[in-house]
C-alpha cells in the first residue's frame, strides 16, 4: 500500500476568500490574524522591552527595511550586492545636512531618505540597461570603493567619521518612527506588487523581453523601482545616523550588504513579508551568537547558498502554507 | 496598387559573426495587405522580423513606418507606433494564469493612449481577447497558469496579446507551428477579421497550404536575400524557390 | 620618473589583467559570474601558505598542489551547488557570493592575518630599469601575464577543448546540437577560472601579505576590469587592464596615491555611462536569440 501527502486548502480560506461571505469573527481573524499580529507585536513590544533588547528592535526594522528594499529589486529582477549603497548614503546625506548646515532631524531623516535614493538611483540607472549581472557587479563594489574614497580624500570626518548628531528625542521616538515605516512600507508595497503595476515589474524579471514586445519601456520602469527601493534604504540609513549620532565608514561595510539579502532569502524573496521575517528572525540570532563573533557572517553565507539552492521558496511560504492548508496522508491503490 | 506604404525596407543587413542572417534585403508592405513571408529553416525570416521591431539593431541599411524613419527607434516605442509581433518561441509567465499574462501588454501606454488615457478592466479585456483567440469560456480555459497549457493555446496566448495592442502593422512569426489543424482552422477566422479591420499583417509561415489560402502575397528568403516576391502560384514556380527547398529540406 | 612610472604601470596593468582574466574567462564561456572569485584567490594562497610552512614541502609542489586543489574546487563548486540553479543567473549570483563571503569570513575567524602569512618570491633580486629599482618578481609577473594570455588563445583557438568553449560562448543552442555537453564544459569554465585564480594568487601574493580582505580587494579589481573592458572579452580585459593600471600608476605618481581609487571608480561610471556594456562588450540584451 503507498501513500502519498496530499495538500488541501482549510476550508476557512475558502469560505474567507470571497470578501461577501464573512460571517464570523473566526473567519475575519483568519484573514486580518497574519497582518494584525506582527503590527500589534511590533507596536507594543517596544513598552515592555529593556534598552538593550529596544535597541535590538531598531536593529531588527532597520534590516527589515533594507530586507524588503532588496526583495523589492530582487522581484524586478536586479540582485543588489551592495544594500549598504543605500544605506551609506542615506547616512551620509542625513548626517552632512545634521553636522554641517544644522539641520534638525526631522528635516534632515526625508530629505536624505529622497536625496539619498535619488543619488543612488542616478549612479545606477545606467547599469539598468544591462540585465542582472551587472547591477550585481556594481552595486558590490561602489560601496566598498566609496569607503576607499572617504579613508583616503578624507572628506566628511574621513576615517573618523562625523559625530554629534543631534539625536531623536527617545528611543520610543526611534522605534516608532521606525516600526511605522516599516509596516507601512511592508503593507504598502505588498499591495503595490499585487497591482497590474506589479505585474509589470515582476514581468521585467521574468522576461523583460516580452514585456518590451508589449511597448513598455523596462528601462523606466526599472528606475522607478530602484528608486522606490533605494529610497528605503536611504531612509534606514538617515535614521540610524541620528540613533548612533554618527555617521562614518562602517555605513559602507558589507555587513548591511550581507544580513538583509541573507534575511531576505532565509524569509523567502518574493513575498515582501519574508524579508521582514527574515530579519526578525536573523538579526536577534546574531544577537544572541554574539560569542562567536565573525563565524556569524560565515553562517549567513551559508545561508544563502544553502536556502537559494534547496529552499528557494524560503520560511515564509512554508508558513504560509501551513497556515491555509492542511496536509494529509491519503492511500494510492496502483 | 495605390495603397499607401505601410512598410518599407531598405537594403537591410544584419550580419551575427560572419553570417549574414539577412543580407541587402529590400521589400515593401502596402496599407491592409497581407504579405506571408516563407523560406527554409535559418533564412533570416525571424531576424528580419527582429529588426522590423526593433528587438535587433542592422548592420546597414534603414526601415521606414509610414514614411518614418524607424531603424534605431528602441522597440518599445515602435510597439507604440502600431508595430506589434508575436515571437516564434513562445516564453509566457508559466505561473500566471493565460488572462494575467494579457495585463502587461493591456498595461501598454499604446492601449492607455488609445483610451483616451482611461483605466479600464484589464480583466475583462483579457478574457474578451482570449475569447476571441478560442479559449473557451465555459472550460475556464483562460484561468489555468500558462505553464499548463498546451502549446497551441500558448501560441494563440501569443496573438491575443499581440492583438490587445491594437496594432496596425501585425507581424506573426511561425504563429500556426505547434498548433493542430483544427486550431489552425479556429485561427484563420480571427486574422481574416483583423484584415478586414484594415490592419496590415505580415506572416511567416512553414504551413504553406494554410499560408497560401489567405496571404495577398508571398515573399521567399533564402541565405538572408529575397529570391522571390509576387503571388503564390507564380512564386512556386520559380526555379529558384524550387532550388532553396529542395537544396535545403530535399 | 617618467619611465619609472610607464615601468610600475605595465606591472600593474599586468597584475589587473591576471587578476581578472579567470572570472572573465568563466563569464565568456558559461556566462557564470563566479563571486567567490576572490575567495578561490585566498584560498589557494593559504593552502600552498599551509603545505609549505607545516607540511614542509617545497614551493613548486605546494604551489602546484594548490593551483590543482582549487581547479578542483572550482568544478566541485558548479556541480555541487550552481548545478541545482543553472541557469538561474541572479540565484547564481547568491550561491557564488555567500560561498566566498563563507570561506574569506571563515580565515578571518580562523585569525590567519599578519605578515608571516605570505608566500615566498621565486628569486629574490632586484635591477634597475629606467631608473626604478624593480624586483625579478615583478618581471615575472608581467612575463606570466603575457604567456597566459597567449596560451589562453592559442587553447581557445586551436584545442578542441578550447573550441568547444568557443562555440558555447558564442551559440549555446547550436553547440548543444553539435553534441557539445554544455554541462562539461561549464564545469570545466569554472575550474579553469578557479585555476587562474590560484596562479595568479600564486605570483602575486608574494608582493604582499594573504588576508581575507585581500579577497574582497581581487574581487573589486577583477569585476573593475570586467565592467570597463566589457564582461567575457579577453580583449576588453587587456584593454581594460592596461587602463586602469596606467592610469592608477600616474595617478599616483602625479596627483597623490588617494587618488587612484577616486580615478578607478571614475573611469567605472564613466564607462558605465557612455557604454554600459563596456568598452568591448556586446550589447547582450539586443544580441541575444529571440
Ligand atoms: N542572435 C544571433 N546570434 C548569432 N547568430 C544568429 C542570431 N540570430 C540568428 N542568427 C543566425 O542567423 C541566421 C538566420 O536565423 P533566423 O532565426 O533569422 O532564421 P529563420 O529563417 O527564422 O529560421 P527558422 O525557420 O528556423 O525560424 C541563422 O544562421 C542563425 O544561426
Ligand atoms: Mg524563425
Amino acid at each position: 500500500m503507498k501513500k502519498r501527502r496530499e495538500r488541501i486548502d482549510r476550508g476557512i480560506k475558502a469560505r474567507s476568500e470571497d470578501v461577501y461571505a464573512l460571517s464570523s469573527w473566526r473567519e475575519m481573524l483568519y484573514l486580518a490574524g497574519p497582518r494584525l499580529l506582527p503590527a500589534a507585536a511590533f507596536l507594543l513590544l517596544p513598552l515592555f522591552l529593556g534598552a538593550y533588547w529596544q535597541k535590538v528592535m531598531i536593529s531588527v526594522a532597520v534590516f527589515a527595511l533594507l530586507a524588503i528594499s532588496w526583495d523589492m529589486l530582487a522581484q524586478t529582477g536586479m540582485i543588489s550586492l551592495g544594500q549598504a549603497l543605500f544605506f551609506g548614503m542615506g547616512a551620509y546625506v542625513s548626517g552632512i545636512l545634521n553636522f554641517y548646515f544644522g539641520m534638525p532631524p526631522w528635516i534632515a531623516i526625508p530629505i536624505a531618505t529622497v536625496l539619498g535614493g535619488a543619488l543612488c538611483t542616478l549612479i545606477l540607472t545606467p547599469v539598468l540597461r544591462l540585465r542582472g549581472i551587472y547591477f550585481s557587479m556594481v552595486t558590490l563594489i561602489i560601496p566598498l570603493m566609496l569607503v576607499r574614497i572617504i579613508e583616503a580624500t578624507k572628506i566628511f570626518g574621513g576615517t573618523e567619521g562625523l559625530s554629534g548628531m543631534t539625536p531623536l528625542p527617545s528611543t520610543l521616538t526611534e522605534i516608532y518612527l521606525v516600526t511605522g515605516v516599516l509596516l507601512g512600507v511592508l503593507f504598502g508595497l505588498r499591495r503595490l506588487m499585487e497591482t497590474d503595476y506589479g505585474l509589470v515589474l515582476k514581468g521585467i524579471r521574468d522576461n523583460d523581453r516580452s514585456v518590451t514586445n508589449a511597448g513598455i519601456d523596462i528601462f523606466w520602469f526599472k528606475t522607478q523601482a530602484l528608486f522606490i527601493s533605494s529610497t528605503i534604504g536611504a531612509f534606514a540609513g538617515a535614521l540610524m545616523t541620528h540613533v548612533y549620532m554618527f555617521v562614518g565608514m562602517p555605513v559602507f561595510a558589507l555587513d548591511y550588504s550581507i544580513l538583509p539579502m541573507a534575511a531576505a532569502v532565509v524569509g523567502g524573496s518574493g513575498t515582501l513579508a519574508g524579508a521582514a521575517l527574515g530579519a526578525v528572525i536573523l538579526v536577534p540570532l546574531s544577537e544572541a551568537l554574539r560569542g562567536i563573533g565573525g563565524l556569524r557572517i560565515v553562517m549567513y553565507g551559508l545561508f544563502l547558498v544553502v536556502f537559494t539552492v534547496a529552499v528557494p521558496e524560503g520560511l515564509f511560504d512554508y508558513i504560509q502554507r501551513r497556515y491555509h492548508q492542511m496536509e494529509r496522508w491519503v492511500e494510492i491503490d496502483q | 496598387m495605390s495603397l499607401p506604404t505601410t512598410l518599407r525596407v531598405e537594403n537591410i543587413s544584419k550580419i551575427f559573426g560572419r553570417v549574414a542572417a539577412v543580407d541587402h534585403l529590400s521589400c515593401e508592405v502596402r496599407r491592409g495587405e497581407l504579405v506571408g513571408i516563407i523560406g527554409p529553416n535559418g533564412s533570416g525570416k525571424t531576424t528580419l522580423v527582429n529588426l522590423i521591431s526593433g528587438f535587433v539593431k542592422p548592420t546597414s541599411g534603414r526601415i521606414l513606418y509610414n514614411g518614418q524613419d524607424i531603424t534605431y527607434t528602441a522597440p518599445h516605442k515602435i510597439v507604440c507606433m502600431g508595430i506589434s509581433r508575436t515571437f516564434q518561441m513562445v516564453r509566457p509567465f508559466y505561473h500566471l494564469p493565460a488572462y494575467k499574462n494579457m495585463i502587461i501588454p493591456l498595461y501598454s501606454p499604446r492601449v492607455r493612449q488609445l483610451a483616451g488615457g482611461r483605466y479600464g478592466d484589464r480583466n475583462a479585456v483579457a478574457l474578451d481577447l482570449l475569447e476571441e483567440v478560442g479559449f473557451e469560456r465555459d472550460a475556464n480555459v483562460a484561468y489555468k497558469p500558462a505553464g499548463t497549457l498546451p502549446q497551441g493555446y500558448l501560441k494563440r496566448l501569443e496573438l491575443a496579446k499581440a492583438i490587445a495592442l491594437s496594432p496596425e502593422l501585425l507581424i506573426l512569426d511561425e504563429l500556426f507551428s505547434g498548433m493542430s489543424l483544427a486550431e489552425v482552422a479556429s485561427v484563420v477566422p480571427v486574422i481574416e477579421k483583423l484584415r478586414l479591420a484594415g490592419k496590415t499583417i505580415i506572416m511567416i509561415e512553414h504551413r504553406l497550404k494554410e499560408l497560401f489560402r489567405i496571404a495577398d502575397r508571398i515573399m521567399v528568403l533564402n541565405y538572408g536575400q529575397k529570391i522571390a516576391d509576387g503571388a503564390s502560384t507564380e512564386v512556386m514556380e520559380s526555379d529558384e524557390v524550387k532550388k532553396a527547398y529542395l537544396g535545403s529540406e530535399g | 620618473m617618467f619611465a619609472g612610472t610607464v615601468v610600475f604601470a605595465l606591472i600593474n596593468s599586468s597584475i589587473l589583467i591576471l587578476l581578472a582574466i579567470g572570472f572573465n574567462l568563466t563569464f565568456g564561456i558559461s556566462g557564470v559570474a563566479n563571486f567567490a572569485y576572490g575567495a578561490l584567490y585566498i584560498m589557494s594562497a593559504y593552502l600552498s601558505w599551509t603545505m609549505l610552512n607545516l607540511l614542509h614541502l617545497p614551493f613548486w609542489a605546494s604551489a602546484a598542489l594548490s593551483i590543482v586543489f582549487t581547479t578542483i574546487s572550482g568544478a566541485m563548486m558548479y556541480r555541487f551547488v550552481l548545478l541545482r540553479v543553472r541557469g538561474q543567473a541572479l540565484s547564481e549570483v547568491i550561491a557564488t557570493f555567500g560561498i566566498g563571503l563563507s570561506i574569506l569570513e571563515l580565515f578571518r575567524y580562523l585569525g590567519l592575518v599578519g605578515f608571516e602569512y605570505t608566500l615566498p618570491v621565486f628569486w629574490n633580486e632586484s635591477f634597475m630599469i629606467a631608473g626604478a629599482y624593480v624586483d625579478i618578481q615583478r618581471i615575472i609577473i608581467v612575463l606570466i601575464a603575457l604567456v597566459l594570455v597567449l596560451g589562453l588563445w592559442l587553447f581557445t583557438h586551436f584545442t578542441s577543448t578550447g573550441l568547444a568553449f568557443r562555440g558555447i560562448a558564442q551559440d549555446e543552442r547550436t553547440a548543444l546540437t553539435f553534441g557539445i555537453d554544455s554541462d562539461r564544459i561549464a564545469t570545466l569554465s569554472v575550474s579553469f577560472g578557479a585555476g587562474l585564480a590560484a596562479i595568479a594568487a600564486t605570483i602575486i601574493i608574494p608582493l604582499g601579505s594573504i588576508a581575507p580582505d585581500e579577497g574582497y580587494d581581487v574581487l573589486i579589481k577583477a569585476l573593475a576590469v570586467c565592467i570597463i573592458g566589457g564582461l567575457g572579452s579577453t580583449g576588453g580585459v587587456i584593454v581594460a587592464g592596461v587602463i586602469i593600471g596606467f592610469a592608477e600608476r600616474f595617478t599616483d605618481s602625479y596627483i597623490g596615491s588617494h587618488w587612484t581609487m577616486i580615478v578607478s571608480l571614475a573611469a567605472i561610471l564613466l564607462v558605465l555611462a557612455i557604454k554600459p556594456s563596456g568598452l568591448f562588450g556586446q550589447q547582450k540584451e539586443l544580441e541575444e536569440r529571440i
